[in-house]
């Protein structure tokens, strides 16, 4: 995803070393190359490229990686301001994905 | 149709739309599967039952059924110990390619939906790999096409007719829909392996190691794009780097701005439109419907033409646009569409028509390439809420100043 950078210092993902077994799932599941596995640890590589999909998480069996993650998309958020509650995202688009 | 067809009856008159029934012998066995009456609505144009051959193939006549019809894609059916399975075409027929140029345009897309379950293409054996996809018809379409010819399983979770990143976020491809529909079908039963190819974007929804636990099945994960799935198959399940991360193309990004203008240009974009042609008739001599038709148009023509610069430009020049924000990108666009507006009719503005107009454009640009953000595969939910909390208050006072200074220049003219 070169020439495709979003806002840096605000995604939410965490990796607790410790927990950690090495098992690379979160390496392979990952889009965008955030999470790299080396000597048996998982690492952080790159988290501003994290777009808080949450498929790491989701794949740890350990539990050692947390992200807020949900949908991006402005309409949602607009109405989880107004409803309060969390966004949903009607996803109309994405045809191509 | 001839009077010695044996099958055809004459249409009663009164009723175009004759029941199967009445027209074509029952089908010879009650297997649950679905089949087209022979009798189309339209009796004249298409002889009726003429060569039953070709009308209800020799594969299927006695799999038809009144009230369902085959998928044009099935090809045969494949014996396998849960039952037979429809084996699909891994080309794509002209209905499909139409097919997928309604949905990017938004026709109908709610209903592009096939049924979960079991599929074949080629010829697969027990020992042959499981794709698993989601039933919305285009991203099925795409897998079996790009199996290329390899034999696999298809088994189609049901994500209510909803590509795979989006269902898998939403979590309707997801752990629980997969472990239920392995068992559903009885997939042990079919195959000898134990493993399931799981599309990559689909993994945000799916709980590798929990899928494993409820049904038995290891799950691998494929690559992002169904074009890489037969490479991926033929190097013994292996992704190469590029086939695990996501592009977003100069393609990619052009054929989701249809839909991205369809969900623009809905209910409350009209309503503001009308508003913005009643506003338009009051001047200084009261009010006057020619006024409201010339400024009022001239003021949807300039919220059409942000539209236009936020919805489709900033998406297609996104890469090359200045700025992390979506929110700035969308105002290079749209400062630019002013700009063009401007040159061309800015002769007939004054100050506050001038002003009014780069304003509206760019607000509403600005706005639009910020919706943008719901549909790239590389904005985090945190940016995006970060990006609106600085952006919409400019937004929304670019648009204020530029209902003032329009109105203003009423009185000016
Ligand atoms: S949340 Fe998604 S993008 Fe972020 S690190 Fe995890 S898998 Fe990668
Ligand atoms: S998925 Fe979890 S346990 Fe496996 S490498 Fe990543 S962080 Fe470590």
């Amino acid at each position: 995803m070169e020439g495709f950078r979003y806002l840096d210092g605000v995604a939410t993902l965490e990796l607790d070393a410790d927990r950690c077994v090495g098992c690379g799932l979160c390496e392979t599941v990952c889009p965008h190359g955030v999470l790299a596995v080396s000597e048996g640890k998982a690492r952080i590589t790159d988290r501003d490229a994290c777009m808080e999909c949450g498929a790491c998480a989701r794949n740890c069996p350990v539990e050692a990686l947390s992200v807020s993650a949900g949908v991006g998309c402005a309409g949602a958020i607009i109405k989880s301001w107004i409803t309060g509650a969390p966004p949903t995202c009607g996803c109309e688009g994405g045809g191509g994905c | 149709m001839t009077e010695t067809n044996p099958c055809c009856a004459p249409a009663p008159p009164g009723n175009p739309l004759p029941m199967a029934e009445t027209c074509c012998p029952p089908p010879s066995s009650t297997a649950l599967a679905m089949a087209e009456p022979c009798c189309g609505p339209d009796r004249a144009a298409e002889p009726c039952c003429g060569s039953a051959s070709e009308a209800v193939g020799p594969r299927w006549a006695d799999r038809e059924r009144p009230g369902y019809r085959i998928w044009p894609f099935v090809e045969d059916w494949i014996e396998t110990p849960v039952g037979d399975v429809p084996v699909v075409s891994p080309r794509l027929g002209r209905a499909d390619v139409l097919g997928r140029w309604a949905m990017r345009w938004g026709i109908g897309r709610d209903r592009y939906r096939i049924a979960p379950g079991l599929y074949a293409v080629g010829r697969p054996t027990a020992d042959s790999p499981v794709v698993v996809t989601a039933n919305y018809k285009m991203t099925f379409d795409l897998v079996r096409k790009d199996l290329g010819g390899v034999d696999a399983w298809i088994l189609v979770l049901e994500t209510l007719g909803i590509n795979v990143w989006c269902a898998a976020g939403k979590g309707t491809f997801g752990t629980d829909e997969l472990a239920a529909r392995v068992q559903k079908v009885g997939l042990d039963r079919v195959v000898s392996h134990r493993t399931l190819v799981v599309p990559q974007l689909g993994a945000t929804g799916v709980a590798a190691h929990e899928v494993r636990r409820r049904c038995g099945f290891r799950v691998v994960y494929g690559p992002v794009r169904s074009r890489d799935l037969a490479a991926f198959l033929g190097a013994g399940m292996k992704a190469s780097p590029n086939m695990r991360r996501v592009t977003f193309s100069l393609w990619e990004r052009l054929v989701l701005t249809p839909v991205e203008l369809r969900v623009i240009l809905m209910r409350p974009s009209l309503v503001l439109a009308a508003v913005l042609l009643m506003l338009g008739g009051i001047g200084p001599g009261g009010y006057s419907l020619a006024g409201a038709l010339v400024r009022g148009g001239a003021a949807v023509g300039a919220l059409a033409a942000g539209v236009l610069a936020g919805a489709v430009a900033a998406p297609a020049l996104l890469p090359w646009l200045p700025g992390r924000m979506f929110a700035v990108k969308g105002l290079w666009t749209g400062l630019g569409a002013a700009i063009v507006l401007g040159a061309r009719f800015g002769a007939r503005l004054d100050g506050w028509g001038l002003m009014a107009l780069v304003l509206a454009v760019t607000a509403a640009s600005s706005y639009c390439a910020m919706n943008f953000t719901g549909s790239t595969p590389f904005t985090s939910p945190s940016g995006v809420e970060r990006e609106m909390r600085r952006a919409l208050p400019w937004q929304i006072g670019a648009a204020g100043l530029a209902l003032v200074a329009w109105m203003v220049s009423a009185w000016s003219l």
